[in-house]
């Protein structure tokens, strides 16, 4: 497995299980949970600080952005305007050029506004940035992303924190056949055979956030994701057998008693 | 005196204080922050420059745990 090599942009990544931080009891509970899923690469927010708590502690305390790959994301964003502001900050903050876009178009789905995605991610690339882009699961807009220089495409698999899994995977296929940058589903994994599916179909990775932080047990969710994945990707380059609709038997007919 | 906008909340700092000099009070210096100042980003470089005035608005931002 050692040729099968997983890249966005120029980084290269040991782990296609890309997770996110957020909904963890504590941060203590996020560095474990990290650890565990064998990720290099972790989506983070962009908010205030607050000034007034000092000994509040803070993510970067629990996770070193030395040893891990931040991935900055604009969740919470409505518009290209907010998206843009919150990732020039995020480059200001740590020199990040590679950042995920994800502009939300209405609160009770939390699908992507398709519309100002495209137009965020046409400036970004203008700007210098490596874009990771959440989409709807259309083909024709995943394949306009690409034109538009996404470094990697990220159709959701289901609304963002529903758990819901793969709803459609023709779509998701479509868009992995026509793509040549990475295909990531991020959002709506519920479980670990999820996972594995999106890596069957041939996503290069998957991100997970609620899936793990909001399991029962996150610290063994995260591995078991991470087994999850790497079976997934295995599965994938084995390649399936062929589909039949009867029954071929496993053992030779011939010299039967 | 001068009263400005931090994170959106009223605070009244004491007259020619720069960015640097508000970090160093609220003990910021060495995190991992990033700074718009009127809605303009500020390099680091130009912390110790930057001179706050009245009605000043200042957002002081950071990495939380995100999905």
């Amino acid at each position: 497995m050692k040729s099968d090599i997983f890249k966005i942009g120029k980084i290269k990544l040991k782990s296609r299980l890309i997770v996110g931080t957020g909904k963890y009891k504590n941060f203590k509970e996020t560095a474990r949970a990290v650890k565990e899923s064998g990720a290099d690469m972790v989506t983070v927010a962009i908010r205030r600080i607050n000034v007034l708590d000092k000994k509040k502690p803070i993510l970067t305390d629990y996770l070193n952005p030395k040893k891990i790959i931040y991935l900055p994301n604009t969740a919470g964003c409505y518009s290209s305007e907010e998206a843009l502001r919150t990732l020039r900050l995020a480059r200001e903050m740590g020199g990040w050029k590679l950042v995920k876009l994800e502009v939300l178009g209405d609160k009770k789905t939390l699908f992507p506004n398709m519309m100002e995605t495209l137009k965020s991610t046409k400036i970004l690339v203008k700007e210098g940035f490596k874009v990771m882009v959440y989409c709807t699961d259309d083909p024709i807009l995943a394949k306009k992303l690409e034109d538009y220089g996404a470094s990697a495409i990220m159709p959701l698999a289901s609304p963002i924190g529903s758990g819901l899994g793969i709803q459609n995977k023709t779509n998701i296929s479509m868009i992995i056949k026509n793509s040549k940058v990475p295909v990531i589903i991020d959002a709506g994994i519920g479980t670990a055979s999820d996972a594995t599916i999106a890596m069957e179909l041939g996503c290069d990775g998957v991100l997970i956030n609620s899936a793990i932080a909001q399991a029962k047990k996150p610290i063994l969710m995260a591995r078991a994701f991470k087994s999850a994945v790497i079976s997934g990707r295995e599965s994938f380059l084995a390649g399936r057998m062929k589909k039949n609709n009867l029954a071929i038997p496993s053992s030779p007919v011939g010299g039967l008693i | 005196m001068a009263k400005i906008q931090l994170n959106g909340k009223k605070t009244v700092i004491s007259s020619k204080m720069t960015i640097y000099d508000l970090l160093k009070k609220f003990n910021l210096i060495n995190k991992k922050i990033a700074i718009e100042h009127n809605g303009i980003i500020i390099p680091k470089l130009n912390y110790k420059k930057k001179k706050l005035k009245d009605k000043d608005k200042l957002e002081v931002v950071h990495f939380i745990g995100g999905g």
